[in-house]
């Protein structure tokens, strides 16, 4: 992949959220993050306003006189409705996420209301952007299934800042995972761990799946790197395949947040075989970071 | 640790590879996925609405039958994934059908194939040298008149079916309508042209009704289309003949096109690619002329009733042309039984739904100048039967008039000093060669005086007429012995380079001269 994570240390936490399951605990997460690095915190709701639909469906094939003008006239109006109700709700939800931030990490963080795809939206801001936070699942993805948002890995796979993936609840992190396979993404993820106020002083478990024997040497790096940084490490190698893996470990360790290198892969190639980044995020029912 | 201050990509300047997969696959998915079931039953009205018209204009054309609907087929297909503006439905089109009367009659049906790739092609180059950028110069009225225009063809096209026939046809048609406006207030979820056609067909056949048929009118398709490289001399004496045509089809297909797209963008208030719908027309034409189609253009029309269907994404234009070509391929006999009058009654309706109803209301509180510009319009393309002439004229008109308005806004002040031994002109406004003989009334030659001062900076001179007009001022003085001062001519003539950027600099608000 060419596009790779950046790290913007002046920018802002901007955390996104919409009418889902997930809008408090992205509020939550994102007011701790926030809190940890010390950076603003602002709020993003993005309006997309599908195309007007008339409510039934017309299919009448006729014309009469002035319908070209009426047409317009009707669909504007429908847009007009949706979009009043879209924005008060939105606006409502923009108020309730500040005030949760407030009462759990005192801090008093920004709103934006925007028209447009979330995608678009963010990239948009990403210029002022330190770390995004987002739910696993939008509202209008299908919660029981097991999928993941749709949004999601289109925005993990278009900005260039580390991206915060919400679970469901958010409670303080006392521990948390790093994922690593001795690739240039996870040594990246190694050193931003390390050099960020993000996760200072928080219980480290460094996980690599695979034979014990093989590439120690970028393990012993990695391990180094980040108890010069003051982080508490225990190292696991554990053979196995990564998600399952992965999984298993934060279940049996109490995990509560895992950091990894998000979707090494194309898309064609996540497409047929399927992506380590979307299982895990799919089992894991923990917060987890994401760097490219 | 990458340096905070490394550069941030904005999001469309460098696409990587990964980006650029997500953009492809979230416009596949927002283009053709993402209202299937309503694109597909809008495809399918569609569909309905576009048959008449393939028909009615093959025959105006002076082809048979297939022609058209091949065309339509191929354009509808092509379009939708050529195409730039989404939900648009593009076919054979009266507009362009009109065009080539004279093609068809004196040279033959080769010659059009030939005519509609030359289209594709000009089509083609209009859309890669951006060429619909040129649309901001037709006006709004001019666009009106041209829909107008448009909706009156549709409508006189239907005439040779309604003039000098039998008793039954006027029954039919006139029920065929009373079937198309009244049946939705049963219920809409069926297309009342569907109905129309249906019954009347029937009608026809049981009771042995002598009324002309679909059949009668010249070949259907009974296959699909098959590759057919048009059977024309390749000489210089060839293109001399189809280059004239090619260039109205041309002109005609990216105008109506173009108007089209403003109305579906408007209407779903979204926007689209006009280049890329120019070539996508073209690459349609092409792809229409080699497999035994006309030129086409999208349909105003058919267009409305797709968004009003519900029709938003591609997916519902390539329904639209894969359904036509279903049922006219397999559906071929009961297509043939059609009586016209059902095809007159739908196309009648397709006529009125293109007028702009709201422009006649709109006569009286608009300006006359805009009114005159949309009946010219009108009235040019009527009389012609070419919407190109319509537009050249209304875009002339329009042009007129402004520079007339522009040309008002001269203001010429003066006061005298010295005992009235010296004068002092001090102009403001617009010089060109609407205002430039209203430049020089104002000014008196007559006052007997020792020196004249004329303050340019505050008006500008754009051509050589406004420079004449001054040259004739000073000269005049000059001859009564008036020793005269020029202020401001520099300001006043920057105006005369022909690229301004006059909105880039910072006293871009001062153009009007106050």
């Amino acid at each position: 992949m060419t596009s790779s994570t950046l790290i913007h240390a002046s920018g802002r936490v901007l955390a996104a959220i919409d009418v889902s399951n997930y809008a408090a605990s992205v509020a939550g997460i994102a007011a701790w993050a926030a809190a940890r690095l010390g950076a603003p915190l602002e709020f993003v709701h993005a309006i997309d306003r599908p195309s007007a639909q008339p409510e039934k469906q017309d299919l009448s094939g006729n014309l009469i006189l002035g319908d070209r003008e009426d047409l317009l006239a009707e669909l504007s109006a429908l847009d007009e409705t949706r979009s009043r109700i879209a924005q008060e709700s939105g606006r409502r939800l923009l108020d309730q996420a500040r005030m949760l931030a407030h009462e759990s990490a005192g801090i008093d963080a920004e709103t934006r209301l925007r028209h447009g795809g979330l995608l678009d939206t963010l990239l948009e801001l990403e210029v002022d952007a330190r770390l995004f936070v987002i739910g696993k699942r939008g509202e209008h993805a299908d919660f029981s299934k097991g999928h993941l948002g749709s949004n999601l890995e289109r925005v993990v796979r278009a900005v260039h800042r580390p991206v915060l993936v919400a679970a469901r609840a958010f409670s303080p992190v006392q521990k948390f995972l790093i994922a690593f396979d001795g690739s240039a993404t996870t040594k990246r993820c190694i050193e931003m761990v390390s050099a960020s106020p993000l996760l200072k002083g928080i219980d480290c478990d460094l996980l690599m799946v695979g034979e014990s024997s093989a590439e120690t040497g970028d393990l012993d790096w990695a391990r180094e790197t980040l108890s010069d940084a003051g982080f508490a490490i225990n190292v696991h190698v554990i053979a196995g395949t990564a998600d399952a893996v992965i999984a298993r470990h934060v279940q049996d360790h109490a995990i509560d947040l895992i950091v990894m290198g998000a979707y090494g892969h194309s898309r064609i190639r996540s497409l047929i075989l399927g992506s380590t980044t979307t299982q895990i995020l799919r089992t894991c029912l923990v917060p987890v970071l994401l760097l490219r | 640790m990458v340096r905070p201050d490394a550069p941030i990509h904005s999001p469309f300047s460098t696409l990587a590879a990964g980006e650029l997969e997500i953009v492809v696959f979230n416009s596949i998915r927002q283009q053709w996925l993402s209202n299937p079931r309503a694109d597909v039953l809008a495809g399918l009205v569609v569909a309905l609405a576009l048959i008449p018209e393939a028909i009615a204009f093959s025959i105006i054309a002076g082809v048979d039958p297939k022609v058209g609907l091949y065309a339509s087929f191929c354009i509808a297909v092509v379009i939708s994934f050529a195409g730039g503006r989404p939900g648009m439905i593009s076919a054979a089109t009266g507009a362009m059908a009109l065009v080539m009367v004279s093609l068809v009659k004196d040279h033959g049906l080769q010659y059009l194939f030939a005519a509609t790739l030359l289209t594709g092609v000009l089509q083609m180059l209009a859309g890669i040298f951006r060429l619909p950028v040129m649309m901001r110069f037709v006006s709004r009225s001019v666009i009106t008149g041209f829909v107008n225009a448009l909706a009156i063809l549709i409508f006189m096209a239907q005439l040779p079916e309604l003039i000098g026939v039998r008793w039954p046809v006027y029954v039919m048609v006139a029920g065929g309508l009373g079937i198309i406006y009244l049946f939705p207030r049963i219920t809409r979820a069926v297309p009342s042209p569907l109905i129309c056609i249906a019954v009347l067909t029937a009608i026809a056949v049981y009771f042995k009704i002598d009324v002309r048929t679909v059949g009668d009118m010249g070949e259907l398709p009974d296959s699909l289309p098959s590759f057919l490289w048009p059977d024309v001399p390749l000489t210089f004496e060839t293109l001399k003949i189809i280059l004239p045509y090619a260039c109205t089809l041309a002109v005609v297909g990216l105008l109506e096109s173009m108007m089209t797209a403003a109305i579906v963008d408007d209407l779903t208030d979204t926007s689209s690619n006009k280049n890329r719908e120019a070539t996508g027309q073209g690459i349609a034409n092409i792809a229409s002329g080699l497999l035994g189609g006309m030129a086409g253009c999208a349909m105003i029309g058919q267009s409305v009733i797709n968004v009003k269907s519900g029709g938003r994404t591609r997916l519902s234009t390539l329904t639209a042309g894969v359904v036509l070509l279903i049922m006219v391929v397999f559906a071929g006999p009961l297509v043939a039984r059609i009586p016209m009058a059902a095809l007159v009654a739908v196309m009648i309706m397709v006529s009125i739904g293109t007028f702009s109803w709201s422009s006649i209301v709109n006569l009286r509180s608009y300006p006359k100048s805009s009114s005159l510009v949309m009946i010219s319009t009108v009235v040019v393309v009527v009389a012609t039967h070419d919407l190109a002439k319509g537009v050249l004229v209304g875009v002339l008109l329009s042009a007129l008039f402004f520079a007339r308005k522009v040309g008002q806004v001269l203001h010429v002040e003066s006061s005298s000093a010295d005992e009235g031994r010296t004068r002092r002109y001090t102009v403001t406004g617009q010089v060109f060669f609407a205002s430039a003989d209203a430049f020089v009334a104002r000014f008196d030659f007559r006052e007997v005086l020792q020196s004249v001062v004329i303050d340019v900076s505050h008006a500008h001179f754009w051509d050589l007429s406004a420079v004449g007009a001054l040259d004739k001022v000073v000269i005049k003085f000059r001859r009564e012995g008036t020793v005269v001062e020029m202020i401001g001519l520099n300001e006043a003539s920057s105006t005369l380079v022909d690229r301004l950027g006059v909105h880039d600099k910072p006293d871009a608000e001062n153009l009007m001269g106050h």
